[in-house]
């Protein structure tokens, strides 16, 4: 039996609004959870190159569990299991807030995409010389004045492009949110082939509309890159 | 005044440093000199704290840095420091390269800051230089930047680490001459340099180090023509040429 092509479940309505609706829970889940992944990724990244012991142990360990563990997984374990690491009261709580699943999705793959970003700011600071660290301590800055004024933000230029494709994968990983019930993208896609067994189509729309995504990511980074650019360094 | 007193350093096994005594007086300059891998670097990163060392003892001013309660961050303070291959913040321009430490550090406000900044650029002679990256700035002119951020927080010591060896040869005598001002205006400098131009205008006195030993010391034409040790001659010979 052939398959009938219908295109207009991508417009015809509920379906068009269904991805649309999607598309912004995608944008959503990608925008916060790159902001905890960034701030995170950064402080954690820094712990691990500082001369404290303690403070590098702990952010190796860090670094170490959530890059080695998959993805879909970390996200179950929160899920399923992060309200009861609450406690009694606390943990039934949380499980009574509304739109808990979007909650965690942000959470889960903020703090997963830390660890890699954690990494990508190690390889930074390796790049830059010893006595670029030093000639910043002979002026008389604390550590702490250090990263913050001269370390970091000399590292975040170096590594801007391996972040502008952490930054992509954060939107593509976010589609594994549906696996715990977040009406994202991919959820919806699925969703439009449950009513009307298109989902050749719907899964195709969604292929274009994550791809017009990305696309847009890039042009943004790239404008980021460019004003960001330091001068003289061999442009990428 | 910098007091190096029975100073002995490890890396390892290895001894980088045997011994080292030296006293530099409030406005003098010593020149040190000596072959690749004798501890000159080594030294001068343990006189501002930047390497710790194992026997021994280094004061300023009274302070002794292996004391657990000086604070070195306070100390580096009044020891500016210039490097071989000047280690200017590549992405920021050359005034935010000055004015960041005494804005950070000392709290001076943006336009205390700056003014300061453009006094020294104008001492260094690139006033025109201030809004310029380090990268657009030839190998002398990033060195001048260099030692203007050093002395925009107003140190009382400045060490200098080979500053003119990855300079090309028509660049060297333009950070000289800033240093030899400086020295004439009784700054307190420790200067790694092979420069012996230099040494024989400014130096109060110079020492020769090998091995991590300083094996000659002199304060005079003495040095350079009659030396006493051995090595020193050969070591001499080849320099001055
Ligand atoms: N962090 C380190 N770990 C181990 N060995 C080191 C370290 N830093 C320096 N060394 C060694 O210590 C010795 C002295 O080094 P230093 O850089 O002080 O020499 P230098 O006199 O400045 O030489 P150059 O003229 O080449 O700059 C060298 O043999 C060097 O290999
Ligand atoms: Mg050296």
């Amino acid at each position: 039996m052939a398959y009938n092509f219908d295109w207009s479940v991508l417009w015809r309505q509920p379906y068009g609004m269904w991805l649309l609706q999607g598309l912004w829970v995608t944008i959503k889940i990608g925008f916060l959870a790159w902001i905890i992944a960034l701030s995170l990724g950064i402080v954690i990244g820094t712990l691990r190159v500082t001369p404290w012991k303690f403070l590098r142990l702990f952010s190796s360990a860090y670094t170490e569990l959530f890059r080695n563990i998959p993805f879909l997984v970390q996200l179950f374990f929160w899920y399923y299991a992060g309200p009861m690491l609450l406690g009694d009261r606390l943990g039934h709580y949380v499980n009574q807030i509304m739109g808990l699943n979007y909650y965690v999705a942000i959470f889960a793959l903020g703090i997963y995409t830390a660890s890699r970003v954690a990494e990508h700011m190690r390889a930074g600071f390796a790049s830059i010389g010893k006595e670029q660290y030093q000639a910043v301590l002979s002026t008389g800055m604390t550590q702490f004045q250090m990263y913050r004024y001269v370390i970091i933000p000399y590292a975040l230029r170096i590594i801007l492009p391996p972040l502008t494709t952490e930054f992509l994968t954060i939107f593509k990983n976010s589609s594994i949110a549906m696996t715990i019930g977040v009406a994202e993208l991919t959820f919806m896609s699925y969703r439009i082939d449950a009513e009307t067994f298109h989902g050749l189509e719907a899964t195709t729309g969604a292929m274009f509309i994550y791809l017009l995504l990305g696309l847009t990511v890039v042009r943004i980074m790239g404008f980021i890159e460019s004003k960001f650019k330091i001068p003289g360094m061999i442009g990428r | 005044m910098i007091e190096i007193k029975n100073v002995s350093k490890w890396f390892g096994d290895f001894q980088v440093l045997k011994d080292i005594n030296e006293t530099i007086q409030k406005g003098q300059t010593m020149v040190i000199c000596g072959p690749s891998g004798s501890g000159k670097s080594t030294l001068l990163r343990c006189i501002n704290g930047l390497e710790p060392y194992q026997k021994g003892e280094i004061i300023v001013d009274g302070e002794s840095l292996s004391d657990p309660k000086t604070n070195l961050y306070k100390l580096r303070q009044k020891i500016g420091m210039v490097f071989q291959r000047f280690e200017l913040y590549p992405h920021m321009t050359v005034l935010k390269n000055i004015t960041l430490a005494p804005m950070k550090v000392l709290k001076k406000s943006k336009k205390e800051a700056e003014k300061k900044a453009m006094e020294l650029l104008e001492r260094v002679g690139i006033p025109d230089k201030a809004h310029e990256y380090p990268a657009n700035l030839s190998g002398g002119q990033q060195q001048r930047v260099a030692i203007a951020r050093s002395l925009a927080m107003e140190p009382e010591y400045m060490l200098f680490d080979e500053p003119t060896s990855a300079l090309d040869p028509e660049m060297i005598n333009e950070v000289l001459d800033v240093m030899v001002d400086l020295a004439k205006e009784g700054m307190t400098m420790i200067v790694v340099t092979h420069e012996m131009g230099f040494a024989r205008e400014v130096a109060d006195e110079i020492i020769f180090m090998d091995e991590g030993r300083i094996i000659e010391r002199g304060s005079d034409e003495e040095f350079f023509t009659n030396p006493k040790n051995e090595r020193t001659k050969l070591f001499l010979s080849q320099i001055l040429v």
